[in-house]
């Protein structure tokens, strides 16, 4: 017997089944970073007065600030290339999500010259409490990062891609799916920015 | 996701390892987690030789352990972390909410299959992963870990063995994120028609609030996890405060954290666990007596209502484990206060229960008696958790064996009795066969009667204040030598407790060669799982489309023909 609400919406709940499910996957997200953010107040709390201040003056400020800026152009173009499936246009699909993916990249490589950078000085994770959060934090949101780079680019390449064809309402919930988890992803960005560059 | 996998013919491998079908995962869940049950008590058996005999070499297993075939003192503190570690997190949670949840659910709320079948079998698969690793960890080197299963830093930054135990705890959360996720949009979406949030068997409702806690509360163990890896791999100091001593020199590592941090994000899971140990449980214990009481189960809504706030109390008791670490009277009061509140959903239910039992046709059989089991130990369990719960009070009983006596009762012959309840139970659905009543009874009441020979007599010694982690059992402390000899007599029924298992595991041995075949519905029962063919068909469960018409337990419904009315049928 067939699954059901794949594809249509269940009418009592007005859902279909992967939205849902990468809700609750969200909110999960939200307690798992929600749990980081709180071991960085409780920490800043307990380190020695001006100690966060004066490493988080070490960040480069403008390179995050372009990061911010490139983040926020992929939430744009991953919403673009759902809405182009939602009109019919494949072809826009293929540039948008090439774009999203393309800003990922570009979000990677600044964020590799940053570590690099600091690990020509000798900042490594071990040489203050904030540092040691910055890495954590910035790590694993890379890490999202990458999860969300590996999805879209099945979706985006032709292995994935073909599904338009052969089932084109479940190839826009994927998209759908997957831009909504990119929009969390880029949040908790929204988040590590303040508090660990300009705080 | 699975288009046309029902059209195909499936190989073995397909069919009995990398399945999609949610009985066939759950199963492997159901295999995977008892066989993890028997190694973790296996391993407190070891221990409770040493704090009987101590310091005499162990029998059977002695030469592995070592030349004198001594149980060592930090053998002593791996066995213990990792009996914690792996009786729940790799025994009950998995057996209540893998295999129970992953095989009932879909078929109570009469749906084919879970919502996303290859994410449930991602989920069993790395549970077996982290199960892997927590087992290699024994072989390594450096040993299990050994800093208790709270890992309670800084002993946990410094012990060996701790980064397996680590890693191998990131598979197990991903494990239970991915199965609870899945169990509740299979609850939301996949409900039958006509099945309506309050003709919900009480079993779903429990397995729902358990999932929310496990996808809520896991999370910030993880995050934990991940900061204790990078103070024990990176050299951070997450949870090192500044100028600790530790083996007569001071910590090279910058300093400033804070162990306390991890008590709070550890307990932040840790006290919704407990309620993810005991909500399954309850469910079944609810089907049990609804079933064997042949009556509807009193108070079927307010016992939800109970069930749901007592999820949400959850989030906000945890700081109860840690009213001696110096947190202040403040945060004291408010989580006495809280912990307080919390109890009374819990005796809701139970009550409830046992107002279920008034005026019904009770029947004894062996699920029944697990069930009927449950009640009185799973209540010794919570009172005695109240004296924990006061601020206090728990400052002379934290850290002694009160403690260890308490949360057993809870968890062991409370949630595990209602497991094998549950066992007993659907078994005939699961393998269209029926475990024996006798071999049950000789497997029930043994299990009851040392149960408590084993856990009775640590509130005596917890009165007494003998601490919880002493590796010979309190030989050397003149307070604790007038309760030393109840030792002997909760090691010898803790041995008895292990031979009581065996006319268990005979039983379903025996039944799944010999056992007399059933039909669909051998219990009468109403709910819609009996509705299936035992076992219930592959990739679709019912023959065909249901729709439900009735409350859960309509049984003995005056003037119907018979004493059960099945929810499936008009």
């Amino acid at each position: 017997m067939q699954i059901p609400y794949i594809v249509e919406e269940r009418p009592d709940t007005g859902l279909i089944n992967s939205k849902l499910g990468i809700w609750i996957f969200l909110a999960s997200e939200i307690m798992l970073f929600g749990g980081l953010f709180s071991a960085y107040v409780f920490l800043r709390l307990a380190a020695p007065e001006g100690d966060f201040a004066y490493w988080g003056s070490k960040l480069s400020v403008p390179m995050a600030t372009v990061n911010t800026l490139v983040l926020i152009s992929s939430s744009v173009t991953v919403i673009l290339s759902w809405a182009s499936l939602k009109m019919k246009d494949f072809e826009k699909y293929k540039l948008y999500m090439g774009l999203t993916l393309l800003c990922a990249g570009i979000f990677l490589v600044i964020k590799y010259f940053e570590y690099t950078g600091k690990f020509h000085h000798g900042i490594y994770p071990s040489s203050s409490t904030f540092m040691g959060i910055y890495f954590t934090l910035t790590g694993l949101h890379g890490l999202h990062i990458v999860g969300g780079m590996i999805v879209m680019g099945y979706m985006w390449l032709p292995i994935g891609a073909k599904q338009w064809e052969t089932d084109p309402e479940l190839f826009t919930n994927r998209v759908e799916t997957a831009g909504l988890y990119w929009h969390f992803v880029d949040l908790v960005w929204i988040f590590l920015f303040p508090i660990l560059y300009l705080l | 996701m699975g288009h046309d996998s029902h059209h195909k013919e499936e190989n073995f491998i397909q069919k009995y390892i990398f399945s999609v079908d949610h009985k066939t995962i759950g199963i492997q869940y159901g295999i995977t987690s008892l066989i993890f049950l028997l190694f973790g008590f296996s391993l407190m058996m070891v221990m409770r030789w040493q704090l009987a005999y101590p310091e005499t070499p162990v029998p059977l297993i002695g030469n592995i352990l070592g030349e004198t075939g001594i149980l060592l003192p930090e053998i002593y503190n791996s066995l213990g972390a990792m009996h914690g570690t792996i009786m729940i997190f790799l025994g009950i949670v998995p057996l209540a909410v893998g295999a129970f949840g992953n095989y009932l659910v879909p078929l109570q709320i009469g749906a084919p299959d879970m919502a996303f079948p290859k994410l449930n079998a991602a989920s069993y698969w790395s549970y077996f992963v982290g199960g892997v690793i927590m087992m290699a960890s024994f072989f390594t080197p450096e040993g299990a870990a050994r800093s208790g299963w709270t890992s309670y830093p800084p002993l946990s930054i410094f012990e060996s063995g701790q980064t397996m135990w680590l890693i191998g705890m990131v598979f197990l959360i991903t494990s239970s994120l991915l199965g609870s996720m899945n169990i509740i949009v299979t609850i939301v979406q996949l409900r039958a028609p006509g099945l309506s949030w309050f003709r919900l068997p009480f079993f779903v409702w429990a397995q729902f609030v358990t999932s929310f806690l496990l996808v809520l509360a896991f999370p910030p163990l993880e995050a934990a996890a991940v900061l204790q890896l990078m103070d024990r791999v990176a050299g951070t100091s997450f949870f090192l405060p500044s100028g600790l001593v530790y083996a007569g020199s001071t910590v090279d590592v910058y300093g400033s954290g804070s162990p306390l941090l991890w008590q709070h994000l550890f307990w932040f899971l840790a006290h919704p666990e407990v309620y993810v140990l005991i909500l399954p449980a309850m469910g079944i214990v609810g089907e049990v007596l609804a079933n064997n009481t042949r009556k509807p189960l009193w108070g079927y809504k307010s016992m939800v209502y109970a069930s749901i706030f007592l999820g949400f109390m959850s989030f906000i008791v945890w700081a109860h484990h840690m009213f001696l670490t110096g947190m202040g009277t403040t945060m004291s009061a408010f989580f006495q206060t809280t912990t307080m509140i919390i109890s009374i959903p819990s005796v809701v239910i139970l009550t409830s229960f046992f107002l279920s039992l008034w005026g019904g046709a009770i029947r004894f059989n062996t699920p029944m008696l697990f069930a009927l089991a449950f009640l009185p130990m799973f209540g010794i369990g919570g009172l005695t958790g109240l004296p924990l719960g006061f601020a206090a009070s728990d400052i002379y009983l934290h850290d002694t064996y009160y403690v260890i006596g308490h949360f057993h009762y809870v968890v062991a012959p409370g949630t595990i009795f209602a497991l094998f309840a549950g066992i007993y139970y659907w078994f005939p659905k699961v393998t269209g066969k029926k475990l024996s009543e006798s071999l049950g009874k000789l497997h029930f009441w043994p299990s009851l009667i040392f149960m408590n020979g084993v856990f009775m007599p640590m509130f005596i010694q917890g009165l007494a204040g003998v601490s919880r982690r002493l590796y010979d059992g309190g030989q050397i402390y003149a307070h604790a030598q007038g309760v030393l000899q109840w030792n002997e007599f909760m090691s010898i029924s803790a041995f008895c407790l292990g031979a009581a298992q065996i006319p268990f595991i005979l039983n379903i041995a025996q039944a799944l060669v010999i056992g007399k075949k059933v039909g669909r519905n051998p219990w009468d029962s109403t709910t819609v799982e009996w509705s299936a063919p035992s076992p219930p068909l592959p990739h679709a469960n019912f023959e065909g489309p249901l729709e439900i018409y009735r409350e859960p337990y309509e049984y003995s419904v005056p003037g119907a023909t018979k004493d059960f009315s099945p929810q499936t049928i008009k």
